[in-house]
């Protein structure tokens, strides 16, 4: 399966808690390549994408946050209008349901992906891997 | 667990006889209070009663009884029947507003007391040999130091440590082999996160074989959590400073109730608005009649803590009368939209329901808004918000169910509640009422 992982942060509705979270990552040298946030009212979960995932989870442990590192899929967007509709489009003819997503653009800025999580990645993944995109790939920004 | 006593003759002694000392040792005691303390001698005038018409147990309900207000009518020393030459130790008890309420101790008291510790211990399969690390408060609150002396009256080892400075407290466990704590059951949770923070192995690192947790009422979930945690038995242990402090009640081996020592202490289970007896196995204020103190007697204490009497035998083979864990206090109760709630009640639904960490908080507030505020699992925490809305949703129904009250819940995260090193503060009411 070719997918990366993501890191979720736990986080009340406070002034301030963005700045704290970010912070670790910045003191860390390490380098988000995409996040979302989803906030209910008081609380929230912050995503990231990062270049060291596995330091970031161990630093956020270490500060006492609370944190998941989980598996998602990456699919690439054609850079046209309907780039994020043809994917989303092949998402969901496989009834795959989205829990949440981000968007990762690459370096070189030629590329974009579309980041989700769902809720069951195994069946995700074999009703995906043979269509015709491209996956994202660890290997295309992790340096750890 | 083999079943030893410290003072076998007491504790076994049958019903009848038990009885009998109690109304022995009732009269005595009324006698003194009229003789020697004006405020009783008034009491009992006012409300018409002749000593000598007391001629049965049961005719103590014809007393007045004596409240929290009473010890401040001839405060400080207007309760003593003893000259204060014979009174050794001052021990205070925070009031919520203004001075704190005095309890004095004759020597007497103190070891009588003390021997009620000891009986505690030797019942929860404590020797001589066991090691105690005190971890209550030592100063004016009786915890500690009634503690500390009942448990040097059986032998053990006892280590002063008081309370909070958490990292000493382990340093102490792992250094002299503490084998028993006694401290409150909120820094008992917060003592065992600690060491499960750090990797220590409870059972290997920290050799605890039994927790002692009094001072703040706890659910049974809580009891097993701390259990399983410290990998320890944990007995709990009932008292309050007008009584003598901790001893006044405490569990067997078999952890389903707490005996009440009858020869120091006569029961009564009241309802709280009339005063009547309630019905056997009913839930109501605990009232306590001292009988063997000698500094401060006090008649039919209304001591405002909730609980009920078991009625069937103990197979410990103790004949005292069994008590069940404190349910709340009279006073903790807080009222939302007309309904009594304890924060008792809302901890053990919390303390079932999987994905909650140990500590939780209610906030009063607005017209008769109630906020519970909810520590979540670190390891419950999978980066979906959906299973987070999910468990925002169960605790709310099952609060509900409970208490009758649709409580607004929110989710927090682990460890930024307050952690008392103390008694715990659950309830801030900030109602604008």
């Amino acid at each position: 399966m070719i997918c990366v992982e993501i890191l979720s942060i736990f986080a009340e509705n406070k002034p301030g808690k963005l700045e704290k979270i970010t912070e670790v990552l910045a003191k860390n040298d390490i380098n988000i390549l995409g996040f979302s946030i989803v906030s209910v009212k008081d609380f929230g979960v912050i995503k990231f994408l990062v270049d060291k995932p596995k330091l970031a989870y161990e630093k956020f442990k270490e500060g006492g946050f609370t944190v998941a590192l989980l598996p998602a899929l990456g699919i690439e967007l054609k850079d046209r209008p309907g780039g994020l509709h043809e994917v989303v489009k092949i998402i969901s003819s496989k009834g795959i349901n989205i829990e949440s997503a981000l968007v990762y653009v690459a370096e070189t800025r030629k590329k974009a992906y579309f980041v989700f999580e769902v809720e069951d990645l195994e069946r995700a993944w074999e009703a995906l891997k043979d269509e015709k995109v491209n996956f994202l790939k660890p290997s295309e920004f992790i340096k750890e | 667990m083999e079943t030893r006593f410290f003072n076998p003759k007491i504790e076994k002694l049958s019903p009848s006889e038990l009885r009998v000392l109690q109304f022995k040792k009732l009269k005595t005691v009324l006698r003194r209070v009229y003789q020697k303390v004006p405020f009783y001698r008034e009491k009992l005038k006012e409300a018409g009663i002749n000593l000598s018409k007391i001629k049965t147990l049961s005719d103590l309900k014809e007393l007045p009884f004596t409240t929290k207000e009473d010890l401040f009518v001839d405060y400080p020393f207007g309760l003593l029947a003893e000259p204060l030459e014979k009174v050794v130790r001052l021990h205070t008890s925070s009031g919520t507003t203004g001075k704190p309420k005095a309890i004095f101790f004759s020597k007497k008291d103190i070891w009588a007391q003390a021997e009620l510790i000891a009986r505690a211990l030797v019942m929860t399969g404590s020797t001589s040999q066991d090691i105690l690390q005190n971890s209550m408060t030592y100063g004016l609150f009786t915890g500690a130091l009634v503690m500390h002396y009942g448990a040097e009256l059986l032998g053990m080892l006892v280590i002063p440590a008081g309370p909070g400075n958490t990292e000493r407290q382990i340093e102490l466990m792992r250094t002299f082999g503490t084998t028993c704590v006694h401290m409150t059951p909120s820094y008992a949770l917060y003592v065992a996160t600690v060491i499960q923070g750090k990797g220590l192995k409870p059972g290997v690192d920290i050799k605890l074989k039994r927790a002692y947790l009094g001072a703040e009422p706890y659910s049974e979930e809580t009891r097993r959590k701390i259990e399983e945690m410290l990998k320890v038995d944990v007995y709990n242990c009932y008292g309050l400073s007008e009584m003598g402090g901790p001893g006044v009640a405490f569990e067997c081996q078999f952890k389903k109730g707490l005996h009440l020592w009858e020869d120091a202490f006569i029961a009564e289970i009241i309802d709280p608005k009339t005063g009547m007896p309630v019905k056997p196995g009913e839930v109501g204020e605990l009232v306590l009649t001292t009988l063997n103190r000698t500094a401060m007697p006090l008649i039919r204490y209304r001591t405002r803590d909730l609980t009920y009497a078991f009625e069937e035998p103990c197979p410990c083979g103790r004949t005292h009368i069994k008590i069940a864990r404190i349910i709340g206090r009279a006073d903790d109760m807080f009222i939302v939209r007309g309904v009594n709630i304890f924060p008792q009640q809302i901890e053990a639904v919390l303390m079932g329901i999987k994905g909650v960490a140990q500590n939780y908080q209610i906030i009063l507030e607005g017209l008769d808004e109630m906020i519970v505020k909810v520590e979540i699992d670190r390891d419950f925490f999978d980066g979906r918000i959906e299973r987070l809305l999910k468990l925002r949703d169960e605790i709310t129904e099952k609060l509900k169910a409970v208490i009758q009250v649709r409580p607004k819940v929110e989710l927090v995260e682990p460890g930024t509640l307050p952690v008392s090193e103390g008694k715990a503060k659950r309830v801030i009411d900030r109602r604008t009422l």
